[in-house]
């Protein structure tokens, strides 16, 4: 469970900034929060009576939005939306499938479920933390579908409603199917094994083994022909493809030595291998099973473009506005884009004003960006300023962000040159054991017919590759479970053996190694005023500007008296009248311009200028008052993480495209030695592939939706938890409790990770090459392949299961360290 | 021994039972989330008003 005491936030378990001093009263007792959001949260969820989730959560909630944004929500009620969105069910409900942003745990999604539940006229929910969705059916009469958009946006879980939704369809379909062949071939094999015993045992008579052997033929033919189908199709896919996979000898072997057992079980003559057949294709599967099921987590980059992009726009006709869907909009259309809300296409402000974007989910830049008449504003991105009235230029598909996904997907296509090799020298193996077992067949056939058979299914179920198909997977599995308890998710298991030989690693700046808030650090007093009084002051004239800064200030909570007479002038500050004094803050020069005489360089507040960070200045009309430093705090752990890595070879750059003094501060908290500053996203991929050239395995830390085409194109990429979501579906590594702690170990656990996949093959190998001259020789019968088979599994999975057990714990309950790694 | 000749299709019938449960237990979805269920258990106090309003 996350530490919830000191300092850290109650509900979404970040450290409280300095000067804040929010409650939220929970269960009778005042407990600390970072911001008013997350006291909404906490409260609603509280007062809902819901305070179970703080007991059972594992992991902390979502920070709340503290932006003001528009009530999105109200679109959704209206009916071609709803038709649009929805599916229809039974007895006139509806049924909606939306994706929950900020699902990290049991308990959201128990929190999910509760909140809509106590909304009438809901008639049942079902939430999937694995897949972060959740579906919904509503009697339309009785409830609206906003309002519940509404209520999952209140406790923290930011809904984002997924039309149609076939991928989520597909991935529920096949994971059934595949337990049900799990199931099937499970079943079997401990049936035919159970009849297969006593017949090794031997001693029976005639009459009671041929009706055993009948048995075992009854029970494998499901298991044959149904758990082993998907082999059969894949077999069948890469013959037609003129290849070889995994697939061919598996299905040969499987089909080979079914069809000859059965053959000799209707003759009653010769040997059946029914036991064999069943526990191969049992082994396969669930080696299949993991394999699905950790590509299931990755998500899809259709789930993040749906959270991106608005559902609806305002557009503009004949001087009167009208919600329509953003795919309506077509270039020449205008549009009105209030305070809040997200761009839902690519366009040019055509108003006189002056507007502040985010453009952070783009360029990765933490400051907003001006925007004038004529400035071009770009889908995905967030208004923060005034209303916009903007004229569409591009939509969908042609827009700025369409152009980075379309970049991430061509960098994903080029990066598996690992797997390529993997899979040449797989196939290379392959097809000389199918070779080699035709072999063996011909001399046999030559020397003694009736032992051709027998000898060369012995071939291909001892070079089968069952404990070498298994000594690589049984290790991701166990590693792989390893860490998810450490607070890391693996989304592509083949990033370990990259990992294991990194010697690089790239970090973003903003929300990476930072925190990715704007704070106010230090209160440098300049006069004889109490630091206390001169932030007081600040926060009364702060209160009236909506700048992140003035967030820095008023995040606070403190509550203080509101200055009169603000005005706003925009790049400088503000200034207002405070308990009659008239007080200026802003820019150096803009604070100190009311005194009738202004030093030039900033003054004691300059010793503290070689610290990170930008300053603020408050004056009057005597001079200067004080300085505030704001910082988008460097992570507490950054340092070390990035120390530790270094003991373990790995040498750090930043690539930002935040301007340079900002990134030498990070780089300096950090003791990283190299650093790029005001790189784009194309920027930043020709760095990556520059130390790519040299040699160079390159691990890739990043947030934002700019870092998506890097994190694509690096050996390993590593996504924040809080990062946005197209960065975390392209992310092979995502650090789901927000630190950068686990980094160091992931890297340690991938080197012994890869040290037992070298032991596994080895001991592999080895068996085959032992077992393969005496099999060819005809001196091994199937039911000793199989065992040996069996045997030198469980060894390889017994192996597998030491990754986890050497390990640096961080202290934690007694009974999480007794669980037992979890193996495919 | 011959008790056998009855006991092992017995066994069988069992067998598929159990399957069928089992493909029944997929198909109705008990599969599809296999953690959240466990906390709901630690969670609910549920209030007695609550009960006959929420269906399935």
């Amino acid at each position: 469970m996350t530490a919830l005491t000191g300092s850290a936030c109650f509900h979404c378990g970040e450290p409280i900034p300095a000067g804040v001093r929010i409650h939220a009263r929970i269960a009778a007792r005042e407990q600390p929060v970072c911001c008013h959001g997350c006291k909404a949260v906490a409260e609603f969820i509280t007062g809902a009576g819901l305070d179970d989730y703080y007991r059972y959560r594992n992991q902390a909630g979502a920070r709340a939005d503290e932006t003001p944004r528009p009530d999105r929500w109200a679109a959704y009620d209206r009916p071609e939306l709803v038709e649009r969105l929805t599916r229809a069910e039974a007895d006139g409900a509806r049924s909606i499938t939306v994706l929950l942003e900020g699902l990290r745990c049991p308990a959201c999604s128990w929190l999910a479920d509760k909140a809509l539940r106590l909304q009438a006229g809901v008639l049942d929910v079902s939430v999937n933390p694995a897949t972060a969705r959740a579906r919904m059916v509503w009697d339309p009469a009785r409830a609206r579908l906003g309002d519940l958009l509404r209520m999952l946006e209140h406790v923290g879980l930011r809904p984002h409603p997924l039309a149609g939704e076939p991928a989520g369809q597909v991935a529920l379909a096949e994971r059934r199917a595949a337990l049900k062949r799990l199931a099937v071939a499970g079943f079997g094999m401990m049936q035919v094994m159970m009849f297969a015993l006593p017949m090794y045992v031997g001693g029976m008579e005639h009459g009671m083994q041929e009706f055993f052997r009948l048995v075992s033929m009854l029970i494998s033919v499901p298991v044959a022909l149904y758990s082993g189908w998907p082999f059969y199709v894949g077999a069948w896919h890469a013959i037609r493809g003129r290849t070889v996979s995994m697939d061919v000898p598996v299905s040969l072997g499987i089909l080979g030595a079914f069809v000859a057992s059965v053959w000799n079980a209707m003759t009653g003559r010769g040997e059946v291998f029914f036991d064999s057949v069943t526990m191969f294709v049992f082994f396969l599967t669930v080696g299949r099973y993991v394999e699905m099921v950790a590509r299931h987590r990755a998500g899809s980059v259709a789930d993040a473009l749906a959270r991106l992009a608005p559902v609806t726009a305002r557009r503009l006709r004949d001087g009167r506005s009208e919600d329509v869907q953003t795919i309506e909009l077509q270039p020449g259309d205008g549009l009105l884009v209030r305070t809040g809300e997200v761009f839902a296409a690519d366009g040019v402000v055509v108003d006189e004003v002056e507007g502040r974007v985010d453009e952070s989910m783009l360029t990765g830049e933490s400051t907003p960006i001006a925007k004038g008449r004529g400035s071009a504003v770009h889908a995905g991105t967030q208004n923060l300023g005034a209303p916009l009235r903007v004229r569409v230029a591009a939509v969908a598909g042609d827009t700025v962000l369409a152009g980075i996904v379309a970049l991430l997907e061509r960098a994903q296509a080029e990066r598996p040159r690992l797997a390529k090799a993997a899979d040449r020298a797989a196939a290379w193996f392959l097809s000389r054991i199918l070779v080699g077992a035709v072999l063996v067949f011909a001399a046999w056939w030559v020397v003694d017919p009736a032992k051709a058979f027998p000898a060369a299914l012995a071939v291909l179920v001892v070079t089968c590759p069952c404990a070498l198909s298994l000594a690589t997977p049984a290790v991701l599995a166990a590693a792989t479970a390893d860490l998810a308890r450490r607070g890391v998710l693996v989304t592509r298991t083949d990033a370990f053996e990259p990992l294991a030989r990194a010697t690089q690693v790239l970090w973003d700046k903003t929300g990476t190694l930072t925190r990715g808030l704007v704070r106010v650090e230090q209160v440098e007093p300049l006069r004889d005023e109490a630091a206390d009084d001169c932030f007081a002051l600040a926060v009364a004239l702060e209160q009236f500007s909506e700048h992140p800064i003035a967030k820095a200030f008023v995040a606070g909570g403190l509550t203080v008296a509101p200055a009169r007479d603000v005005a706003v002038c925009t790049g400088e500050g503000l200034e207002g009248r405070v308990e009659g004094r008239r007080l200026r803050i802003g820019t150096h020069e803009f604070a100190g311009g009311l005194a009738p005489a202004v030093p030039t360089a900033p003054p004691a507040a300059a010793a503290g200028s070689a610290v990170a960070g930008s300053w603020v200045y408050l004056g009057d009309e005597h001079g200067l008052l004080a300085g505030f430093r704001l910082t988008d705090p460097v992570r507490a752990e950054a340092a070390a993480t990035v120390a530790s890595l270094a003991a373990l070879g790995l040498s750090s750059t930043i690539v930002s495209g935040d301007a340079a003094p900002a990134v030498a501060t990070v780089a300096a908290r950090t003791a990283i030695g190299e650093f790029a500053a005001r790189l784009s996203p194309q920027g930043k991929v020709a760095r990556l592939q520059a130390l790519q050239r040299q040699g160079s395995v390159v691990i890739a830390v990043g947030d934002g939706i700019n870092d998506a085409p890097l994190l694509r194109g690096a050996d390993v990429a590593v996504a924040m938890g809080r990062g946005s979501a197209l960065a975390q579906t392209s992310a092979d590594l995502i650090l789901v409790r927000d630190s950068l702690d686990p980094l160091p170990g992931v890297v340690a656990l991938a080197r012994r990770a890869q040290t037992i996949v070298r032991q596994n093959l080895a001991w592999s190998i080895a068996y085959n090459l032992a077992a393969l001259p005496l099999a060819a020789l005809g001196l091994v019968p199937a039911w000793i392949a199989a065992l040996g088979m069996s045997l030198s599994s469980v060894l390889v999975v017994l192996n597998a299961a030491r990754v986890a057990q050497r390990r640096d714990r961080a202290p934690r309950a007694h009974w999480a360290d007794a669980a037992p790694a979890r193996v495919g | 021994m011959e008790i056998l000749f009855l006991m092992v299709p017995l066994g069988m019938v069992l067998v598929g039972a159990g399957l069928w449960a089992f493909f029944w237990a997929v198909g109705s979805g008990q599969f599809d989330d296999l953690d959240s269920p466990g906390w709901s258990v630690l969670g609910d106090d549920a209030k007695p008003e609550d009960e006959d309003s929420r269906s399935p």
